[in-house]
């Protein structure tokens, strides 16, 4: 018979296991909302609808300011009601919708524009005038069409010519 | 406005069209004959429809006729219909509270004779906040709307004391969902905007479209430049005022029968 004390190792290995393997749980559940491949957190947006957007990610990341920025002075100063760079339609297109089923505003962390702001921690004033959300209980807006010609118009202006 | 458009915008005044805006113009012509846009019964059918692709133009000046006699004392729809559509209400706060369109009634002190009838932004040809505002963010439409462009008002409020009518209001306090159609937030100075989301798309104002009187209500709203439309037409025919066109602001709102 072996003194009681002389167990204590294989109970500590059993528990260190068994909270290694509680840890690894909690991991893959982190993991779900980032990218897998990767430990560092990188945002992972929610879609927008329909199968792709008014321009390529790429170009969305770097430029959707300075398109929103453009439209907006043709918009308030010119009348200009173009669909393609409005902010009205990305709000529309992007919405999250909560348990409530309807969309959810600014104030939540799953909105579409905090998933990245957040994380570059980019304060957005935007939403202190314009509505964060499309109107409850009206359709959402189908996506603006991809049009190149006015993507290589806004591309001319931004004196950007990598298209 | 020129300053923050020369910002914007990098390009310089023009005195004369180039070829750009004649295309422009040509192009804007093909897409009226391909697409029979729906035309505002206000407008007298002659006008062309806006495509959401064209800028306004100084051929248009957007204008509005109300018939004081038509106007029920104490109905308030227009009002109703305007916060609806725009999404302002009361807080309580009487004082401060947003007013993009308002009731008033007018005595005549020597017969006491009473009318009522709707003030609100007068959409000036000559705007007195367009001339004071020290950013630009106060500026008139080439079509003759007269705006608030929020981007940039620093909330001074100068325009609300330079405007004859006190039309404008100021919000004090932060907002949450807005319209989307008509973005609004605290610390910048706001007015009627004669439904300038609606005009873009050849409708008419809230305001317009709600008023219960009969023949088709006391406001009409249509193109002060076109000789053919309704308005044209009316203000042609009767005696109308301009609110104090004494101080030579050249309202774009009328009023016929005051």
């Amino acid at each position: 018979m072996r003194a009681w004390h002389s167990h204590i190792p294989v109970v500590a290995m059993l528990l260190v296991s068994a909270l290694f393997c509680l840890l690894q749980g909690a991991d893959a559940a982190v993991s779900a909302e980032t990218v897998k491949t990767s430990r560092v957190f990188v945002p992972a947006p929610p879609k927008g609808k329909g199968d792709k957007c008014v321009a390529d990610t790429d170009y969305m990341r770097r430029y959707h300011m300075t398109m929103l920025d453009h439209q907006r002075d043709d918009t308030v100063h010119e009348g200009l009601r173009t669909k393609q760079f409005s902010l009205k339609e990305c709000i529309a297109c992007h919405a999250v919708k909560g348990p409530d089923a309807q969309p959810l505003t600014i104030k939540s962390l799953k909105h579409f524009c905090r998933g990245c702001h957040d994380y570059a921690a980019v304060k957005i004033d935007c939403f202190e005038c314009h509505a964060s959300r499309p109107e409850p209980g009206k359709k959402a807006g189908l996506p603006a069409n991809h049009d190149e010609k006015a993507l290589s118009t806004l591309a001319g202006y931004l004196g950007d010519k990598r298209q | 406005m020129t300053m923050a458009r020369a910002s914007a915008n990098q390009k310089p005044d023009k005195a004369y069209p180039d070829r750009r805006d004649m295309l422009r113009g040509l192009a804007a012509g093909i897409g009226l004959t391909i697409a029979p846009g729906v035309t505002l019964y206000a407008l007298g059918g002659a006008a062309e429809a806006k495509a959401p692709g064209d800028r306004v133009t100084s051929k248009v000046r957007w204008g509005m006729l109300i018939d004081v006699n038509e106007c029920a004392d104490g109905c308030t729809e227009c009002v109703t219909a305007c916060s609806k559509e725009n999404g302002w209400a009361d807080t309580g706060n009487p004082r401060t509270d947003a007013q993009w369109i308002r009731k008033v009634t007018v005595s005549d002190p020597k017969t006491g004779a009473t009318q009522s009838l709707p003030m609100m932004c007068q959409h000036c040809a000559e705007p007195p906040c367009v001339d004071v505002c020290p950013t630009g963010a106060s500026f008139k439409r080439a079509d003759g709307i007269v705006l608030v462009d929020k981007h940039i008002c620093i909330g001074c409020r100068y325009c609300m004391l330079a405007c004859p009518y006190g039309a404008r209001s100021f919000i004090h306090e932060p907002l949450e969902d807005q319209k989307p159609h008509a973005p609004r937030g605290k610390g910048t100075v706001e007015s009627c905007t004669l439904c300038v989301h609606r005009v873009d798309e050849d409708r008419a104002p809230a305001c317009v479209e709600a008023c219960p009187a009969e023949d088709g209500g006391a406001m009409l709203f249509g193109d002060l430049n076109d000789p053919a439309s309704e308005i044209s037409k009316r203000i042609a025919k009767y005696a109308t005022r301009q609110i104090r066109d004494d101080l030579g602001t050249d309202p774009g709102v009328r009023y016929q029968n005051l």
